[in-house]
């Protein structure tokens, strides 16, 4: 077995680009070093590399031309496209994994159709996680994009299939490997209501999550999740293949809906790998 | 289509360091390369982000432009609200006011 780790994290700009504008301090530091500890986490395992599984923004993948899924197979990516005082993380280069990427590529594609990218240039979805899992950039980095932005997107038994084929192009290959989720649950981002977070949607969701429950997970539908969960909630596909992914249950160590000036509820929880997908 | 262009634009400034200086150096030759509408113009030239916030270009897509423009979080939350107010609803895709306007956060510009 070579996946060695896997979990879930927020990746809203405003983590890092709204964190002096913060009044509950306590409650954001207390995540911070939740991301910390998730940090340590993947280094103990002995990571080689890490997969970190996007719902970008508009980086790199648009109307014209727009996969369901896709995975990064370059050797150096660069980050973030945004202006780097907005989100407060400076513009720097991050390597890649190209041998390995085109390894879990091939196997993937046995059974999911993906697309693949030697070129990726990374925004806040993946900038922040890697802000805190991998502050000095030296750890190799395989992104994957799930396309949570334009509809029509892919369905979530997609995702959950997509999430297994990793789990076992994964285990096809030595190298041990750490692989993350990023997105949002509930959240209304980039709107006037950026900040609205539905906590109760949220709670149920992560129950569902942290139980691995794959047919609770696929039991939701996209206009309900937009009318409760607004359009930010299409981003639990992310979350939903690394539970594919890992197969045990979750076990979730943060989640907050009092950051509001986060636009999102901070979540960070770790997956037992304990069943083989 | 012309949404489609619009956010074209948008997309290809956010990411392309090349697009950003065309931007700077000649905005109009860089407009004329995208099938725009005058309405959709003149808010790129008035970098209007309530009028293009109405018109339906994808919020992410306008955050990354907002912050390429300079423009501070809560002012840029408000530049949205004012332009529902001016032009009325959000006339497509899935980033529309589902609130009434008001802030969900307890922090605001700083003074």
């Amino acid at each position: 077995m070579s996946l060695v780790y896997a979990g879930v994290l927020s990746h809203a700009p405003g983590i890092t680009g709204r964190a002096d504008l913060v009044k509950n301090t306590a409650k954001r530091d207390e995540f911070y070093a939740k991301l910390d500890i998730q940090r340590q986490e993947i280094e103990a395992s002995g990571a080689e590399a890490l997969i970190v599984i996007a719902a970008e923004h508009f980086a790199n993948f648009f109307m014209s031309n727009m996969p369901a899924y896709c995975i990064g197979i370059g050797s150096e990516y660069e980050g973030p496209i945004e202006d780097p005082e907005w989100l407060r993380i400076p513009k720097t280069k991050v390597p890649g994994a190209a041998d390995l990427g085109t390894r879990l590529t091939r196997e993937v594609m046995k059974t999911v159709d993906v697309a693949y990218a030697e070129e990726w240039k990374f925004d806040h979805g993946i900038m922040v996680p890697l802000h805190f899992l991998t502050p000095k950039y030296d750890l190799p980095i395989i992104p994957v994009n799930i396309n949570c932005q334009g509809p029509p997107l892919t369905p979530l038994h997609r995702a959950w299939a997509f999430g297994e084929a990793l789990r076992r192009a994964c285990d096809s290959v030595p190298e041990k490997i750490a692989v993350v989720g990023t997105g949002g649950i509930s959240h209304w981002p980039a709107t006037p209501d950026s900040g609205k977070i539905n906590e109760p949607w949220d709670r149920e969701f992560l129950d569902r999550l942290m139980r691995n429950d794959r047919e609770a997970l696929l039991g939701y539908d996209d206009m309900q999740t937009y009318r409760d969960a607004g359009q930010g909630g299409f981003e639990i596909r992310t979350f939903i293949a690394i539970a594919a992914a890992a197969g045990g249950q979750g076990e979730l160590q943060f989640y907050t809906a009092e950051l509001p000036i986060f636009a999102v509820g901070c979540t960070v929880a770790r997956f037992s790998l304990d069943k083989a997908a | 289509m012309s949404l489609y262009y619009l956010q074209k634009f948008l997309y290809q400034l956010n990411r392309e360091e090349s697009a950003q200086k065309k931007y700077r150096a000649d905005l109009e030759q860089l407009l004329e390369e995208y099938d725009l509408t005058d309405e959709e113009s003149n808010a790129l030239r008035e970098g209007d982000i309530g009028l293009l916030y109405v018109l339906g270009v994808n919020g992410q897509i306008l955050m990354h432009y907002a912050a390429f423009l300079g423009i501070e979080w809560f002012d840029y939350l408000d530049l949205m609200r004012e332009g529902i107010a001016k032009h009325g609803p959000v006339r497509a895709g899935v980033y529309a006011m589902t609130g009434g306007g008001e802030s969900f956060t307890e922090e605001g510009k700083k003074q």
